[in-house]
């Protein structure tokens, strides 16, 4: 029990350590956690650093979403009740849209959100 | 992949307001050229509608969303050519997500398309028709979400990119495409009336068709193919290859040019240039030769 325990601590502090460097001694890639949900992003506005490894993992909250960021050649489908992760390291700097692109209802076209990428 | 935008090709075609497209590419028809005549294809025009988004309410975007519409069937029962017949490229009525209110609105979106002279109608879905019941309403007013018909030795394939919300073409239609040129001579004019567009015009603003390229590979052994379409509420102009892409402007609102503003909202209505942006096209047709000549809501 205490083993589990330990270890979902361990975890956790990988999460919450952007960056960090693990118990490994390797580093930990930043994770971003995203919430999808008629007819937003939270947050709608994220930050990562040109050259270092991103994870986002996206929890839609309600129906089916997708998870688009074009620009990086990033997507997948956010599927209802469940947790998408996406790695992937940003080569260049600049402000880039990601959107939702499953069709999920009126304010469908509204949904989208920045990816900040800074040297 | 060429771009070629509408300053391109209205230079190409020498002229303001009308383009000429081919198959083949871009170019200017030479008056009293008659290739037609020798493949035994007459002339013939159609007119092409887009998002027409009845249902839409929003007064500071068209304050006469109402009557915009009907005003546009006016102008084409007004033209001095009556078309053959007309499509409407999607987009027909705004999403609700309440079922009868859907129904509804295309109830009275068809009702008011009956107004039109020309008594043959080509229907097709848009995302905000079809995407939230994956075209069960749509199927009951106006029919199958893809289909082919020939008209004067043209071919048109209506494609269906919208009805699976992860606006896709899917397998199995994509094989139903194959297997429906597989009739047709290399050289056939094909005509492809679809709602998104196939290629990635702005991929940020789901301005795609995640597997539109397998289509486009289908199309492209066969050298007269052009693609009418809707979904960005502008005219826009695009080869892949020699697949020549022409987008409609919308009959309830614009939408800005491909990634000139950070965010895809409506433009605003203009007071002193009331339903600026909006309009139809009529489309005269010889063999592969398309010229494209985009019409106002109201005539100046």
């Amino acid at each position: 029990m205490n083993m589990i325990v330990s270890m979902i601590i361990v975890a956790l502090i990988g999460i919450v350590t952007n960056n960090s460097v693990g118990e490994s001694g390797r580093a930990v890639d930043k994770t971003i956690q995203i919430a999808a949900k008629k007819f937003e992003f939270t947050p709608g506005e994220i930050t990562a650093k040109k050259g270092e490894p991103v994870v986002l993992e996206i929890k839609s909250e309600d129906v089916n979403h997708g998870f688009s960021l074009p620009d990086f050649g990033v997507r997948g489908d956010v599927k209802s009740g469940s947790v998408l992760r996406l790695s992937f390291t940003p080569n260049k700097t600049g402000q880039f849209t990601f959107t939702c692109d499953v069709f999920c209802g009126s304010g469908h076209e509204d949904m989208a959100g920045t990816l900040n990428v800074t040297e | 992949m060429n771009n070629i935008d509408r300053r391109d090709f209205l230079k190409l075609a020498g002229l303001g307001g009308v383009v000429f497209a081919s198959g083949l590419g871009l170019k200017t028809l030479a008056a009293g050229s008659d290739s037609s005549k020798a493949n035994g294809v007459a002339e013939f025009s159609f007119v092409q509608l887009s998002d027409t988004h009845w249902g839409f309410d929003g007064p500071s975007i068209n304050p006469d969303s109402q009557g915009t519409l009907k005003k546009a069937i006016v102008a084409v029962n007004g033209l001095d050519q009556q078309p053959d017949f007309v499509v409407f490229t999607g987009d027909l009525t705004h999403i609700t997500e309440n079922g009868k209110q859907r129904r509804d609105r295309m109830s009275e979106f068809r009702d008011i398309a009956g107004g039109l002279k020309a008594k043959t109608i080509h229907f097709m879905a848009g995302e905000h028709d079809a995407s939230l019941d994956r075209g069960d309403a749509y199927q009951e007013f106006f029919g199958k979400l893809n289909y082919t018909f020939d008209h004067k030795g043209v071919h048109f394939v209506v494609l269906d990119n919208v009805s699976d919300p992860a606006a896709v073409i899917g397998e199995a239609q994509l094989n139903w495409l194959q297997t429906d040129l597989k009739k047709l001579k290399d050289d056939a004019p094909i005509v492809v009336l679809t709602h998104r567009p196939l290629f990635d015009l702005y991929p940020q603003w789901d301005w795609t068709t995640k597997d539109g390229s397998a289509a486009i590979g289908i199309l492209t052994p066969y050298k007269n193919v052009t693609v009418f379409y809707g979904h960005i509420h502008q005219e826009h102009h695009h080869m892949t290859g020699h697949i020549a892409h022409h987008a409609a402007k919308s009959l309830m609102f614009p939408l800005p040019a491909p990634g000139s503003v950070p965010k895809r909202a409506p433009l605003p209505w203009d007071a002193a240039a009331p339903y600026k942006g909006l309009g139809f096209r009529d489309v005269e047709a010889r063999r592969a030769d398309y010229k494209i000549k985009e019409q106002p809501v109201l005539k100046s």
